[in-house]
């Protein structure tokens, strides 16, 4: 296969450039993300309109779209990346995919805790059987499976390579699994009503919503980077450059 | 404030505080958690790489 | 053609000396079965309503505990690692290792199945869908297991994980089949819930190969 790729894609595949580069972007992401959610949270808590079906149980939402939304990319992000790792063999885009595992599972906990607890106030119950929390349960287990797969094998590039495998394989089947959980939901719930459904909303409420959403896509790039740069370290602990790291600490 | 005509209000929101304030609660909660292990993670990489490094010196 | 026939036939037989590994899915299969109405009640109505759900997932779960199998065996004497580097095409090889899967656990499950069927008292419209369905979804199944067990062969632990690894992925193939029964034991047509199955299956066999290949490369040279 002959594409030729722009510049960085290539000095991406260093890990002491990815190394550097990161701590050069963390701090700012760090500090849009710290004020997008501050500001998100606030303003979704205490200013937006309370919902006139839910009241206030729908301020919920600042929370679990945008986690459920980011459990979500996070899983394509990891299968691309570790794709990029299996075809292309760059060790940068392995540990990548290696650290958003455990991220997306943490984001698909807190989506279905969040909408568990939505649904107390909405449906009466802690658990019901909603098409997109179903989904999203599912989603959470390819992550066990991911992060289990990696960690049961020795040698770090077979575990890499397997995680590829599984999470490529996982993300020909979200489609499938979504569908088919969306299908069954309707089979057997008939016409409920939806919480988790995004509703029509005013711009008061929706502009909070997608302030949230992008400051945690920026506080996820925050963890991936320092989790992803804490890897690199690991397993490049044998070269000049970590060495000289590891004394100055 | 906003929305809400008081701060008792704020902190009641109609009869849903528990789950506003539980989800908000264990949101706050996962965030610092993700912090924290990436915290840990490095400095536990750095104290292990440190001694492996000492090791070798006095063996060399 | 010959190669994938040499390759079926040659599992076969290994198969068939150890008459154990065709038995027990059988028997796992219908315990599974039996423990429901231990465990729920042994109500027939109540069981009735229970019945297509409670055949699917024992077997599926008679299928997942037999696909650690497939290629244990070739991994532990080494001939996988000469399958591997033999110019013969990988994934006819391994699309006959699954089929012997298939022939062991889904094809013998499926016509085992009305016996359990009818001690859950599935309603007698019920026993076609539920064969054929089995027939068409058991195969994606096996195929699905496959790539499974070809990432774990090389680690001992292989059991468990395979079930972690699997279980997510046979979530539509479940509901589908079990859907069927359902639709099928009420007398509405199940052709949709066959046609998807099918669909399910077909991209299974065109997909599922080529991570198994993948898998097991990386799985032996750990």
């Amino acid at each position: 296969m002959k594409i030729k790729f722009p510049k960085w894609f290539y000095q991406l595949a260093s890990p002491r450039w990815f190394y550097d580069i990161t701590s050069k972007l963390l701090p700012w992401f760090a500090i849009a993300a710290l004020l997008l959610m501050v500001i998100g949270s606030v303003w979704g808590l205490a200013f937006a309109p309370a919902d006139y079906q839910q009241g206030n149980s729908f301020r919920i939402i600042y929370i679990h779209v945008p986690t459920a939304i980011l459990a979500q990319s996070c899983y394509m992000l990891m299968a691309i990346a570790g794709g990029i790792g299996l075809i292309w063999k760059i060790k940068v885009a392995h540990v990548i995919a290696k650290s958003c595992a455990p991220i997306g599972a943490s984001m698909a906990v807190l989506a279905l805790v969040t909408g568990a607890i939505w649904g107390k106030p909405t449906w009466g119950a802690w658990w019901v059987w909603d098409a997109r929390l179903t989904s999203m349960l599912v989603l959470f287990f390819l992550y066990i499976g991911v992060i289990a797969l990696t960690s049961a094998f020795e040698h770090i590039a077979s575990g890499d390579k397997a995680a590829a495998v599984l999470a490529l394989v996982g993300i020909v089947n979200i489609p499938i699994i979504k569908y088919s959980v969306e299908w069954w939901n309707t089979l057997h719930q008939g016409a409920t009503f939806k919480v988790t459904e995004k509703p029509a909303m005013p711009s008061e409420m929706w502009i909070p919503l997608l302030i949230m959403i992008i400051g945690f896509y920026c506080f996820f790039a925050v963890l991936l980077m320092s989790r992803a740069r804490t890897e690199v370290l690991r397993r490049e602990s044998k070269t000049d450059w970590v060495k000289l790291l590891v004394e100055r600490y | 404030m906003g929305h809400f005509a008081s701060f008792s209000d704020f902190l009641q929101m109609g009869k849903h505080g528990l789950y506003v304030w539980l989800s908000y609660g264990i949101g706050l909660i996962v965030i610092i958690y993700n912090i924290w292990s990436v915290y840990w993670d490095r400095r536990q990489f750095f104290r292990q790489a440190k001694r492996r490094l000492k090791r070798e010196k006095r063996s060399v | 053609m010959s190669f994938f026939l040499a390759a079926l036939r040659r599992d076969l037989l290994l198969t068939f000396r150890r008459r154990n590994d065709i038995i027990n899915p059988l028997a796992f299969f219908l315990m599974v079965g039996v423990l429901f109405p231990l465990g729920v009640s042994p109500e027939a109505s109540l069981l009735a309503q229970l019945a297509p759900g409670v055949v699917w997932v024992a077997a599926l779960l008679a299928s997942l505990l037999s696909v650690d199998g497939i290629f244990r065996s070739d991994f532990d004497d080494g001939s996988l690692e000469h399958m591997l580097v033999s110019p013969r095409s990988l994934l006819l090889l391994v699309l006959a290792k699954v089929t012997t899967h298939w022939l062991i656990s889904g094809f013998c499950l499926a016509l085992v199945s009305p016996v359990l069927a009818l001690m859950l008292f599935l309603p007698n419209e019920g026993f076609a869908p539920l064969v054929f369905s089995l027939l068409l979804g058991t195969p994606t199944l096996s195929l699905i297991g496959a790539i499974g067990a070809a990432l774990t062969v090389g680690l001992r632990k292989g059991g468990i994980l395979i079930s972690l690894l699997v279980l997510p992925l046979y979530i539509p193939v479940l509901i589908f089949g079990a859907s069927s029964v359902q639709a099928g034991s009420i007398g509405l047509p199940i052709q949709g819930y066959l046609a998807l199955l099918a669909a399910m299956l077909v991209l299974s066999i065109v997909l599922a190969p080529f991570a198994i290949v993948a898998a097991l490369k990386i799985s032996v040279r750990s």
